[in-house]
């Protein structure tokens, strides 16, 4: 598969070295070169810097025939409105965004997004730890 | 009308403290405490500090029975997230967003904001107004469709120039709505009007058409 993640955070970095290892074509975007220090050793895929918020960089990414884009950028608004483009203007078949806030996470599910919010899962799997 | 204004900054600050005048009710949502203060000490107790996209701090200033939610803060994708909790948590009948980059105002309205602010086309605008170019200007957009009101100035040695609008091989859809004459003046043109060079044209087209209506008034013959 044809993968885009937008945001080379810890997550990213980490989805984008899993997702290539296992043999899918992935390009990582970020704002910041820096960030490209966190993708493994191994990494085979293509880190572009820019704003996926742009079209431009958007395209150049490959946008328009990818068949998944993932949002792990640290601002949840940047994550939602990235993949609403991806699903709305370029029809990605597959759009995954992480939202920490889980009632921005909710509406946004209910909205037709798929999302996985982070704090809940955490806070869940912590909880399971405690109680367990 | 109860009006939440979200992101205190310039923009807000003028903003509401026009809309109060004009005997609004508004409410500034600022993240900023240092900001929140000097707001509150020029506009009074109006401001809330908060961020504006978070279901919980909206649902406290009571956006349930807001008229209207308009976005201004810096940060485009910030105003978009705002107007869609508004619309969609809320059932604010409506939502206006301040975008810095005009490439999202096709995004926005896709997603359901009722309208957009580019500053950045604004002026764009006016610089185009100024220049002495052949584009055609864009003046206003038709809330309903594609339909677009622009201006443009037939240079000397357009195609059009000395021809009747009944002739024209006008693009579907276009008319020419005034003539600005430079003796004569603004006038309502009719078919029998023949067009001078350095005429002003106001004129309608579609975004479909619009580079044929460009083509037509500026082009060569």
């Amino acid at each position: 598969m044809k993968v885009i993640i937008m945001g080379c955070s810890r997550v990213g970095a980490q989805l984008a070295g899993m997702l290539d290892a296992g043999g899918h074509s992935v390009t990582i975007l970020d704002v910041e070169p820096y960030s490209f220090r966190k993708l493994p050793s191994t990494f085979n895929g293509v880190a572009m810097v820019g704003n996926g918020l742009e079209d431009e960089l958007l395209k150049k990414a490959g946008i328009e025939d990818a068949d998944v884009f993932v949002s792990t950028t640290q601002g949840d608004n940047r994550n939602v409105m990235a993949c609403q483009i991806a699903k709305h203007i370029y029809h990605v078949p597959k759009v995954v965004s992480r939202i920490y806030d889980p009632i921005r996470e909710e509406m946004y599910r209910n909205l037709g997004l798929d999302t996985v919010s982070p704090t809940k899962v955490v806070a869940e799997l912590l909880k399971d730890r405690v109680e367990g | 009308m109860y009006i939440i204004v979200v992101g205190g900054g310039e923009v807000g600050y003028h903003l509401s403290k026009i809309l109060l005048n004009e005997g609004h009710e508004v409410l500034i949502l600022e993240q900023d405490a240092a900001r929140c203060e000097r707001l509150t000490e020029e506009l009074g107790g109006i401001v809330h500090r908060g961020d504006g996209c978070e279901a919980a701090t909206l649902d406290s200033v009571g956006t349930g029975r807001a008229d209207m939610m308009v976005a201004v803060t810096d940060g485009d994708e910030d105003n978009l997230v705002a107007c869609q909790v508004a619309k969609h948590r809320f059932n604010v009948p409506r939502t206006l967003a301040r975008i810095t980059n005009p490439g999202n105002e096709t995004i926005f309205s896709m997603l359901g904001i009722d309208a957009t602010v580019s500053s950045t086309n604004l002026i764009l605008a006016h610089i185009e107004q100024e220049l002495p170019s052949h584009h055609l200007i864009p003046l206003l957009k038709l809330k309903s469709g594609t339909l677009e009101i622009v201006e443009v100035k037939i240079p000397t040695g357009s195609g059009v120039v000395g021809k009747r609008i009944g002739d024209f091989r006008m693009p579907k859809g276009s008319a020419v709505l005034l003539v600005v004459g430079k003796e004569k003046g603004p006038f309502i043109p009719t078919d029998d009007t023949v067009l001078e060079a350095e005429d002003d044209v106001v004129a309608i087209t579609s975004a479909e058409h619009e580079e044929a209506m460009r083509e037509m008034l500026v082009g060569r013959q």
